[in-house]
């Protein structure tokens, strides 16, 4: 996708989870890659299947979940300095656990209070994975861990060091889970859903925080999240997932100002906007498939009012738009009869374009 | 101008947690609201906003200050008629849809609750005709009925608890960040189905949310709440055009634009109190113009405008 060098390929991945209602297929073939440096946003509404993704990725999937079929490949420079490419879904719970998670892909998860040891000191939480994948003595891991507390905009870093978890805001407390998810020095960050549970003024300072890090550390970030002003913030490739499958992807700008997939038209035309009057808010009829009953051709084809005959017998393929940019719609075939985005959000996307060349 | 509906004036809600120490969640807050509009309340989390929707609706005993409900004062002590009348026609939807509903009830009884404790319906399969004619009005088959709350999802839940609160038919209906825990696309549901429930039945609504862009939408009047003060109030333009108090701001340039051309080099302006210089305890409430009220020292004012 870019000049930068692929460090994470997930490729056709499947996974199913048996359940006893059935077996809910909730990955049916998921192509993802993240280049150094990079970040990438996995947008979708809950139950689309996106935290899965990246929970297969860090070996922390339930006990019911079964890999169908599919790769993630990660690619390292190990201890000794060599390269190495290797696939996580065929390595084992123990050696993930050894040698990645923690050490060299890390996560940030939603709730603050509920990541955290509500029994154990701050600093010994972020100390932890310094002792168990750096093997740093006990004085430099607390140097470290006091730096990386001011690093995560932290005052006070010696007192707040000896506090428990619920002597802290909510904010704060956000700030000390992206600590220890840096503390072993990873190369991926995956954040899952890092903001929902913040203020909308701490989720701001939360990603302009993360975005400030990836930076200094030239860190490869993966978000998930179902909020497309976090998304418009921080990335730069996008994925638009729906009901197990990615059914839009491209770079920032695409995805915001030339979406192609029916979906991604309803998503963006379901944010608020401020520059409007209008009285109603579009929203996206029906709601998103029960995956025990696998949908038959496009999943998306109940709630698109696009949606043509094909869309109920054939499940449409990526088509490319541009190098970056693809979209699984029948509508881009070249048979399809030429549908355009919605009046409201054309007039929107311009308004968009017109002021981003008022403001540079 | 017609009465108000609901009259706040000057609101204390304190909670004395030792013998020493004194959570001061609501500071002298006053607002009103008048029959069929929406009052967006807005403050992040420990603004005391959440505290002012359950003094009013009189799940805690208010500190000091007066409340006023169709006319009636309703924050002393509570005779059984006054009492009655506001468990009627005041309602409440609450923020998580799955703990708010008794899941060991069915739909049909969580919703007819409220009929049967103020014996509104005489005969059964009357309760269950309105029953059913509420599940079809917020977008739910009457069929639902019959079901447990689990057997929905996050939306649906929500639209449950709309039910429940419309089956009253209630005059004033609090929202407590009622939309925050749903979907993007699911809150422009539920908020759209807010808004035609108003217009079909009149009700107000007390919009109580941190999210600023979902209260722009809904609400003709908008009161900013910080540290248990109201500091800026107005109609929903002047709030969004022409904010004064610095918080108010930070505020509003928190909000994510969906542009990622200029979202990407904005930042959003801080603000902390701590370090302003701002006392909100010294400030007294100035008029702006129209309904636009800033609280601040004169001084501040100044510097502010």
């Amino acid at each position: 996708m870019s000049e930068n060098k692929t460090i994470l390929d997930i490729r056709n991945l499947d996974i199913s989870f048996k359940t006893h209602a059935g077996v809910v297929h909730a990955i049916r073939g998921v192509n993802l890659d993240l280049c150094k440096g990079e970040t990438v946003a996995i947008v979708g509404e809950s139950g689309s299947g996106k935290s899965v993704t990246m929970k297969a990725a860090m070996g922390l999937l339930d006990s019911n979940a079964s890999v169908n079929s599919g790769e993630i490949l990660y690619t390292y420079t190990n201890d000794q300095g060599v390269e190495k490419t290797v696939d996580l879904l065929k390595m084992s719970k123990k050696e993930l656990r050894q040698h990645i998670n923690g050490k060299r892909i890390a996560m940030v998860f939603q709730d603050p209070m509920t990541s955290l040891d509500p029994t154990m000191t701050i600093g010994k939480q972020i100390m932890e994975s310094m002792f168990l994948h750096r093997k740093l003595s006990k004085d430099a891991a607390k140097a470290r861990a006091l730096e990386l507390l001011q690093l995560v905009g932290i005052t006070d870093a010696e007192k707040r060091f000896r506090h428990y978890p619920h002597q802290l805001s909510g904010g704060m407390r956000q700030r000390v889970v992206i600590a220890i998810a840096l503390s072993a020095d990873p190369d991926i960050l995956i954040c899952d859903e890092p903001t929902t549970a913040l203020d909308v003024t701490i989720q701001a300072k939360i990603l302009e925080l993360i975005m400030d890090i990836q930076r200094k550390m030239k860190l490869s970030v993966i978000y998930i999240t179902h909020d497309l002003g976090v998304v418009a913030k921080v990335a730069d490739y996008v994925n638009v997932m729906y009901a197990g499958k990615i059914v839009e992807v491209g770079n920032v700008n695409e995805i915001f100002f030339e979406p192609k997939h029916p979906y991604t038209w309803g998503l963006l035309s379901a944010m608020p906007d401020m520059d409007t009057d209008d009285d109603r808010l579009y929203s996206i009829p029906g709601s998103p498939p029960n995956l025990l009953h696998e949908p038959k051709g496009d999943a998306f084809a109940a709630r698109n009012q696009f949606a043509m005959t094909i869309d109920e017998k054939e499940e449409p393929p990526m088509f490319q738009v541009s190098r970056t940019h693809s979209a699984a719609t029948w509508l881009l075939h070249p048979d399809a009869p030429k549908v355009e985005m919605p009046k409201e959000l054309e007039a929107r996307l311009a308004r968009a374009r017109k002021e981003v060349e008022k403001y540079l | 101008m017609t009465e108000p509906l609901l009259k706040v004036e000057n609101l204390m809600q304190h909670f004395p947690v030792s013998r020493s120490y004194t959570v001061k969640a609501v500071n002298g807050v006053s607002f009103s609201i008048y029959p069929g509009e929406t009052y967006g309340l807005v403050g992040e989390s420990g603004s005391g906003k959440t505290t002012v929707g359950r003094s009013v609706i009189r799940l805690y005993q208010p500190t000091a200050g007066i409340i006023t409900f169709e006319g009636r004062t309703i924050s002393g002590k509570l005779d059984r008629e006054t009492r009655e009348l506001l468990r009627r026609d005041m309602q409440m939807i609450f923020q998580d849809p799955m703990a708010s509903l008794n899941p060991r009830k069915k739909v049909a009884d969580i919703i007819g609750e409220g009929l049967d404790i103020h014996k509104m319906v005489p005969s059964k399969t009357e309760r269950a005709a309105l029953i059913g004619h509420m599940l079809q009005k917020v977008g739910l088959s009457p069929e639902h009925a019959a079901r447990y709350p689990h057997q929905f999802s996050g939306g649906q839940r929500q639209r449950v608890g709309i039910a429940r609160a419309l089956i009253m038919n209630p005059k004033l209906i609090i929202a407590d960040e009622c939309i925050s825990a749903l979907d993007v696309s699911i809150q422009a549901q539920v908020v759209n189905l807010m808004k035609d429930i108003q217009d079909e039945t009149g009700c107000a609504y007390l919009f109580i949310a941190h999210d600023l862009s979902m209260v722009k939408y809904i609400s003709d009047r908008i009161g900013v709440l910080h540290l248990g003060y109201m500091v800026e109030s107005g109609s929903k333009e002047e709030i969004f055009s022409h904010p004064i108090h610095p918080y108010t701001r930070s505020l509003l340039s928190a909000i994510p634009h969906p542009n990622p051309e200029i979202e990407k080099r904005r930042t959003a302006l801080v603000y902390d109190y701590a370090t302003s210089g701002i006392d909100y305890a010294k400030g007294t409430d100035h008029l702006i113009d129209g309904t636009h009220h800033v609280l601040a020292t004169p001084e501040e004012l100044k510097r502010w405008l």
